[in-house]
């Protein structure tokens, strides 16, 4: 007889393929989309693994996004007090109508349109990195050349942050996605980042230049803890994300040259490449996480007020309900409605600067070097399933 | 025949609309929400959009009336 599968101890983080979801969101999926889940400590939660049902929870505003009430959903992640309520400026952890002020005054900033008149800055800052990549040779480190620094170069200039300071924050932001950091090392190097942009805003403040920082500085609704917690939040976001998609959608291309062949071939799916990159690969592989902040029905079961919902985004975006054949990487499918960028009013603010920045790079990363491939086993590829954003550590390459 | 409704209340500028049906749907320059440029789109190509562009709204600010 077919036992159910049992209620997971922590969020399943164990994985058998490097790019399929751990076996046991699957299962969950299949048999029970709504589970019970028991917390690092003790809480009674829920995880959902559907897409229906993350749709339904990501867009319901009774679950909250605030650091209220959340309960660790692996070990060694306990919340602090410090981290009760959301920091000035973190919109990201805040609800409306406190997350509605703080992201308009952003969102004007990353439209469509904004984001598509960067595409001839970032072609610029893909090719230099190219020519990096290119100088060190055989065994170059696509991760250290290519992957990391170019959301990182457009982020940095996008928001004013002079890119020689990169070093000491990348430290920090390396230690705070780690999932293994203590939490008092954790929130010293989010101190540390903190201080560094505090200065920043400061000099900013005192000599405007032309750049997203100087102009929130002239905001009068902004004072300087919000503003050093927008910049904050811009930083690490723009960064970690877009830097791992790259990473590991090269391995996941390399490693799929029928796929590879069709991108080749054809530059111009590289639109519905990305979204299907973004579908198979859902690097926030760990939550999202909400609290209910009433009795909620869903999906046939009763969520209590306080109770914790985590969503696998991963299972999500699997569901043979939404998508024919997930299991299948196909770069031509319409991969649209995934839900690697989240939904609801949390959706991903950079989004469309993600989107441009994915295209270019690997419209001219093959471009560059028709015959890339990896210069090492792919089982030798270091993954990073020991920090909050998945993809690969290093990606040793030739050409 | 279609109209397109657009709650800019409720719109949190993600853009997705404006990618998937830009001949019909816009954002302003100052805080990126939603425009609608064409109520009432002809082409069956925009109109599937439109219907995409209603499905992948994260705020629920699109419907079709
Ligand atoms: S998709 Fe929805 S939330 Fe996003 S800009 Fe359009 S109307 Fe606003």
């Amino acid at each position: 007889m077919i036992q159910d599968p049992p209620v997971p101890h922590g969020f399943p983080i164990e994985r058998h393929d490097r790019y399929s979801p751990p076996a046991a969101l699957t299962e969950l999926r299949q048999r029970r989309p709504m589970s019970r889940m028991r917390y690092a400590d003790g809480h009674e939660g829920w995880l959902i693994t559907s897409y229906d049902l993350a749709r339904k929870v990501l867009s319901n505003p009774l679950f909250s996004n605030a650091p209220a009430g959340v309960h660790p959903v692996l070990g060694g992640l306990q919340p602090t007090k410090e981290q009760k309520t959301a920091p000035p400026g973190m919109f990201l952890r805040m609800d409306p109508p406190d997350h509605t002020r703080l992201r308009r005054m952003l969102t004007g900033v990353f439209t469509v349109r904004r984001m598509n008149q960067l595409e001839p800055r970032v072609t610029e800052i893909v090719r230099h990195q190219l020519d990096q990549l290119e100088h060190h040779g055989t065994g170059a480190d696509l991760v250290e050349h290519f992957s990391l620094p170019i959301p990182s170069l457009v982020i940095c200039e996008l928001l004013g942050v002079p890119y020689e300071d990169r070093a000491s924050f990348q430290v920090d932001t390396a230690a705070i996605f780690r999932l293994d950091t203590p939490q008092d090392e954790r929130l010293a190097h989010m101190d540390s980042i903190q201080k560094f942009l505090a200065d920043l805003v400061d000099r900013k403040k005192a000599e405007p230049t032309d750049d997203l920082l100087s102009e929130l500085t002239r905001n009068p609704e902004l004072d300087r803890a919000e503003l050093v917690g927008i910049a904050f939040l811009l930083l690490i976001a723009g960064h970690e994300t877009t830097a791992n998609m790259l990473g590991l959608g090269t391995l996941a291309l390399l490693e799929h040259p029928e796929q590879l062949q069709l991108l080749r071939q054809d530059p111009d799916i590289v639109d519905s490449a990305v979204e299907e990159l973004m579908r198979y690969l859902s690097i926030i592989h760990i939550g999202p996480l909400r609290v209910a902040r009433a009795d909620i029905e869903l999906g046939g079961n009763l969520v209590k007020e306080g109770e914790n919902v985590t969503i696998s985004l991963a299972s999500s975006n699997r569901d043979p309900e939404r998508f024919d054949d997930p299991e299948e990487l196909d770069l031509r499918r319409r991969a649209i409605g995934h839900l690697a960028f989240g939904h609801g009013v949390h959706q991903c603010l950079g989004q469309q600067l993600a989107r441009i920045e994915m295209r270019i790079a690997w419209r001219e990363l093959f471009t560059r070097f028709p015959k890339l491939r990896l210069a090492v086993d792919p089982s030798e590829v270091p993954l990073r399933t020991d920090m909050a954003i998945y993809g690969v550590h290093r990606l040793p390459v030739e050409w | 025949m279609m109209r397109i409704h657009a709650d800019r209340t409720v719109c949190v500028g993600s853009g997705m609309c404006a990618l998937t049906a830009p001949e019909v749907f816009d954002q302003d320059e100052s805080e990126g929400r939603v425009v609608v440029i064409d109520p009432n789109p002809a082409g069956e190509a925009d109109r599937q959009a439109v219907n995409d562009a209603v499905d992948l709204c994260p705020a629920g600010a699109l419907s079709i009336v």
